[in-house]
């Protein structure tokens, strides 16, 4: 009994301490955002990796969300007559919620994974070392910039994600099973709000793209610079950035669309 | 010098403040570094370089671009300039006619001349090698000696190496140190050390098997062990 407190105590304590030391290594890369925006070029490279190459995992996925939506929408709402409602259906169900969550969890498996597995390899092979001896400091030139490309990139893609659903949602609801195109296109330009609906989208994918590149960048970057602590490193960085997804979109949900009282 | 484990490549960590100790004093060029915040460090590295047992090359860069890195980000040199001032380190190595291949077409010796261009580029002071004879062929490790000699030589530069190739390292050394067990068991010039009476130091000079430092670890007896029921 006395153990498992004992083990219980010091894997809290060691929980703390690299909790703080990644909200150190947050603050140090903050610091940094005015030397990566001096260098465009290097933001721009990672916007590739990061942002252009997951468009493919994106935009398939985004299809099929978009698609199953509308063929559950359909079935749900033709009961009650209402099957002209789709558009808001899915419209709504993609900017609000799908959208920049399903976006920000498919963005942590591929660019997030990726992330650590190179930030962590580069420790492992003493390039980062290398650098701080050649008195370049690898926060501005290394992890920044892939840290803002992240930041940038999570938005456009989670716009992407709602446009092709919402193309995937059509094709089901209006070109199969024969919901009017006038009115899924009204219900849904009726219903979706720019502020309340689509900027409020945006803020969470802004804010997803945040935490998933700051998880992935601090596990890379605190790995243990091994074949065994990268592949950890790796993993660790998919389920922390999903539950911290998962556990932010409620917290922002709450404070959207939240009513007390 | 010393055997694994000894703590050489923390040593060298400790004294290029990629580590910070926990107590005690290291001085280089008459500062303290265990003092120094990132800046002034950094400012201090400008005028180091190191060699990485491993190279250490950035492998989203080829050749050419390694060797340029530390030009571009710390001088202002026309494109032109910085290609001369890379031609003529990799003409050092021996490299000059490999600048466009990729880290990963290179073989261990090249990866480690490449990263010792580098590690010249900026003309430095003080250099350290940290094993640059590890998985070395001969023909490999004959060329980074008379590299590491002759560049020690003609840009006078002071060069810290670590390593434990004791006939290799004992050959360019001016003077050397041995460490084990957290201290320094011998000091003095590479001749002076082989006539050292030191049972540790002879031990790791001759590389014999058992002596001070043993050949098994610390067990149990051998016969109670292999009749023993526990697992």
């Amino acid at each position: 009994m006395i153990e498992w407190l004992v083990r219980l105590g010091a894997n809290s304590l060691q929980g703390l301490e690299t909790f703080g030391r990644s909200g150190l290594f947050f603050w140090r890369l903050l610091r940094q955002l005015p030397s990566a925006l001096r260098e465009p070029g290097l933001v721009v490279h990672q916007l590739y990796n990061l942002g252009v190459l997951s468009v493919i995992i994106i935009l398939v996925s985004g299809l099929f969300v978009g698609m199953v939506l509308g063929l559950q929408g359909y079935n749900t709402l033709v009961d009650f007559g209402a099957e002209g409602s789709l558009g808001s259906l899915v419209g709504l169900s993609l900017v609000r919620e799908l959208g920049p969550v399903m976006s920000a969890l498919l963005f942590a498996g591929r660019a997030g994974s990726a992330l650590t597995a190179e930030v962590g390899l580069m420790k492992a092979t003493d390039q980062l070392s290398a650098l701080e001896m050649m008195a370049v400091d690898p926060f501005p030139r290394v992890l920044m910039p892939r840290w803002l490309a992240g930041f940038i990139a999570m938005p456009l893609l989670t716009a992407i994600f709602s446009a092709v659903g919402i193309i995937g949602g059509y094709m089901i609801g209006v070109t199969l099973l024969g919901v009017d195109t006038g009115s899924y296109w009204t219900n849904l330009s009726s219903s979706v709000d720019f502020y309340d609906d689509l900027l409020n989208g945006v803020i969470k994918s802004v804010v997803f793209g945040a935490v998933v590149c700051w998880v992935a960048l601090f596990q890379g970057y605190d790995c243990v610079p091994t074949a065994e602590g990268v592949g950890r490193a790796t993993t660790r960085t998919v389920v922390i950035a999903s539950l911290a997804v998962l556990g932010f979109d409620f917290l922002l949900t709450a404070l959207m669309y939240g009513e007390v009282g | 010098m010393g055997p694994s484990g000894s703590g050489k490549t923390t040593l060298l960590k400790l004294l290029s403040g990629q580590l910070r100790p926990t107590k005690g004093s290291i001085r280089i060029d008459g500062k303290e570094i265990t003092a120094m915040n990132r800046q002034a460090l950094y400012q201090l590295r400008r005028s180091m370089g190191m060699l990485f047992q491993s190279g250490a090359l950035l492998t989203d860069l080829d050749v050419f671009e390694n060797v340029a890195y530390p030009v571009r980000e710390h001088t202002n040199l026309s494109p032109s300039m910085v290609r001369s001032l890379v031609l003529m380190k990799l003409q050092a190595v021996g490299l000059r006619g490999a600048r466009e291949l990729m880290t990963s077409e290179l073989s261990g010796g090249m990866a480690r001349r490449v990263a010792l261009a580098r590690a010249i580029a900026l003309d430095p002071s003080l250099i350290f090698y940290d094993e640059p004879f590890t998985g070395q062929d001969p023909i490999s490790m004959g060329i980074l000696m008379r590299l590491i000699q002759s560049l020690n030589r003609t840009l006078k530069l002071t060069s810290l190496l670590v390593s434990h190739d004791i006939d290799e390292a004992c050959r360019i050394a001016h003077y050397a140190y041995v460490i084990a067990d957290g201290e320094v068991i011998g000091r003095g010039t590479p001749v002076a050390l082989r006539e050292s009476s030191e049972p540790r130091l002879q031990q790791f000079l001759r590389g014999e098997p058992d002596g001070p430092v043993q050949f098994h670890y610390p067990a149990v007896d051998y016969a109670d062990d292999l009749l023993g029921s526990k697992l």
